[in-house]
């Protein structure tokens, strides 16, 4: 269960390079990370009642990749994975996630983002923060990924490959996550294009209820143990497909074991 | 060593002469505004760069070195002038450069070549193209500039080209991109957009640039200092209050009511950061700047009160 310290004490307890105003060498604001997780952390702790385990397996210093599925018609789970590194993890974490770019071209969406530490997924963003010797978090499956239906919340769509080549390249350990009960917070039985369209994202999800409001589901996360992978990341497709694989495989794994323990709960 | 500064009429360009001065250079101020008082044994010529008579000065004079601060931005000229200072001038520098034997070039560009859009990342790198052309046409001819400078690089290999691509400056002069935005007790920004700026304090970026001409580094730099941080946290602690204005209706405001008439593309340089990693040219030169960010907005608050 998530502490109770307050979440302003949490984010002084970072251990990233702050200056006097607060603010690191990306942008990241103190200012800004408490009134985030101040908000994520009640949905955390009260609303979704995130149940994480295996939380040992993160290091908590140095670089490290966050690998896991979409679970949920938007960045709900990555919200949760970043909250579960703060609220959670000894000391606190920052998990720096890859964020869509159309998120950086939208008033109020580009200042957060940018503000909490979640840069545009861009190479360039990700080598450096994993050079630095940050926590990043990755959603292989993409888009892809977020958009899946209700029926289809336990699959995994295809996964990219620029994370192994970059785990490579780095030398950082992936640790890989599974994560549940998106799916049943946001029921999505259609994703509109056309209303996206309006909002300036790439589709709004539709669910039964029309909203795309998330419903009080609970939801599990489970980490587990470092994959390390040796290589330059410069190999040939078939030989980081290959790895990819091992990793997608692990995650399905994971993402059974959160659904037995989901199941143990009472909602 | 003898050192011409094209573009001496500038403010940041007397500090840099002064500071070569006083380390026992020999200096010659080329501009075609003039320097009323420059110290005595610093000998100001009055001409534009691009200019005959720019020419003699090079051929009397007979410089070893030539640093080329002489170019300009969107908010100091418009149109084909600025494209005319910018390109030609590079241009006559280096002709001149080559034909009356000067053995180091110092061209001081600036950061903006990389320019600023969604999805550009931050931390550019030397070796990155420019980006920043396809929303602000106005970059043009300094991305020109530097571009027509970096391949001196190998078309000249007598010449020791060093082109610096340097972060914004503040201090004292109040002169300069960012002091133009401070300018007012009230800064307007776009709504909900707030980006990294990255700056140098005036003494330590005139210092960024002697150094080039001490150290005589071959290659193309960013010169950055202290960790960049927000434009709305720049305008607070000096002082000044930040008004949101959503996109549309800045765009409406351009040139009326006091507000500069910013071509549209100046504002994805208020909407989107750029921010240089100056890891090269601190290896190369050792370059390292002495006032961090909040001693500068500190000192700027106070020489600069609204």
């Amino acid at each position: 269960m998530a502490r109770d310290e307050a979440v302003r004490d949490l984010v002084d307890r970072l251990e990233l390079p702050f200056n006097s105003l607060g603010i690191d060498p990306y942008g990241i604001s103190k200012k800004h990370l408490a009134v985030f997780f101040g908000v994520l952390g009640f949905l955390y702790r009260r609303y979704f009642r995130v149940k994480a385990v295996g939380l040992e397996h993160v290091p908590p210093r140095g670089r490290a990749m966050l690998v896991g599925n979409h679970s949920g018609g938007y960045a709900l789970d990555g919200a949760m994975v970043l909250t579960s590194m703060l609220l959670e993890m000894e000391p606190p974490r920052l998990a720096q996630g890859m964020a869509e770019k159309f998120i950086n071209m939208l008033p109020v969406g580009s200042l957060w983002s940018s503000r909490c530490g979640q840069l545009t997924g861009l190479p360039e963003h990700a080598e450096r923060l994993l050079m630095d010797d940050r926590l990043l978090m990755v959603f292989p499956e993409g888009a892809r990924g977020t958009a899946k239906l209700y029926k289809e919340r336990h699959s995994l769509v295809d996964f990219g490959t620029g994370f192994m080549r970059l785990a490579l390249k780095t030398k950082s350990p992936i640790v890989p996550l599974g994560f549940v009960g998106g799916g049943d917070a946001v029921p999505t039985v259609h994703n509109s294009a056309t209303l996206g369209k309006l909002m300036g994202v790439p589709y709004v999800p539709i669910t039964p209820y029309g909203l795309a409001a998330p419903l009080p589901a609970r939801l599990v996360v489970h980490y587990g143990k470092p994959l390390v992978f040796e290589g330059s990341g410069d190999e040939e497709d078939s030989v980081i497909v290959g790895y990819v694989d091992q990793v997608k495989t692990r995650i399905a794994e994971l993402i059974e074991a959160a659904r037995a323990d989901r199941k143990g709960l009472e909602s | 060593m003898k050192v011409l500064i094209v573009g001496v009429g500038g403010a940041l360009a007397r500090m840099v002469a002064l500071k070569l001065r006083e380390a026992g250079h020999s200096i010659i101020g080329l501009d075609r505004r003039p320097w009323w008082d420059a110290p005595r044994d610093i000998q100001v010529h009055e001409v534009d760069i691009r200019k005959r008579a720019a020419e003699d000065v090079f051929r009397r004079e007979r410089p070893d070195c030539v640093v080329h601060m002489a170019t300009v931005n969107a908010l100091s000229a418009s149109g084909e002038e600025r494209a005319r200072i910018n390109i030609a001038g590079t241009r006559a520098v280096f002709d001149h450069s080559v034909a009356h034997g000067v053995k180091h070039v110092v061209v001081v560009g600036r950061h903006t070549y990389y320019g600023a859009s969604a999805d550009s990342p931050l931390y550019h790198t030397e070796n990155e193209p420019p980006n920043g052309i396809g929303n602000f046409p106005e970059l043009a001819d300094l991305v020109a500039a530097d571009l027509y400078a970096a391949n001196m690089l190998w078309r000249e290999p007598s010449i020791t080209t060093t082109l610096l691509r340097l972060v914004y400056t503040l201090g004292p002069s109040k002169t300069g991109t960012l002091s133009s935005f401070l300018r007012g007790k009230r800064v307007p920004m776009v709504f909900g957009f707030d980006p990294l700026f990255q700056f140098l304090e005036e003494d330590d970026a005139a210092r960024g640039i002697t150094v080039a001409v001490e150290k005589r580094p071959r290659g193309i730099f960013n010169v950055a200092g202290p960790a960049p941080i927000p434009l709305g946290m720049i305008a607070r602690e000096t002082g000044r209050t930040v008004v949101p204005v959503p996109e549309p209706i800045l765009v409406q405001m351009l040139g009326r009511f006091g507000f500069p008439n910013l071509p549209r593309g100046a504002l994805e340089h208020i909407k989107y950061p750029i921010v240089v990693d100056g890891s090269a040219y601190k290896a190369a030169t050792g370059f390292t700047h002495t006032t961090s960010e909040v001693e500068a907005l500190r000192r700027y608050r106070r020489i600069s009160p609204v």
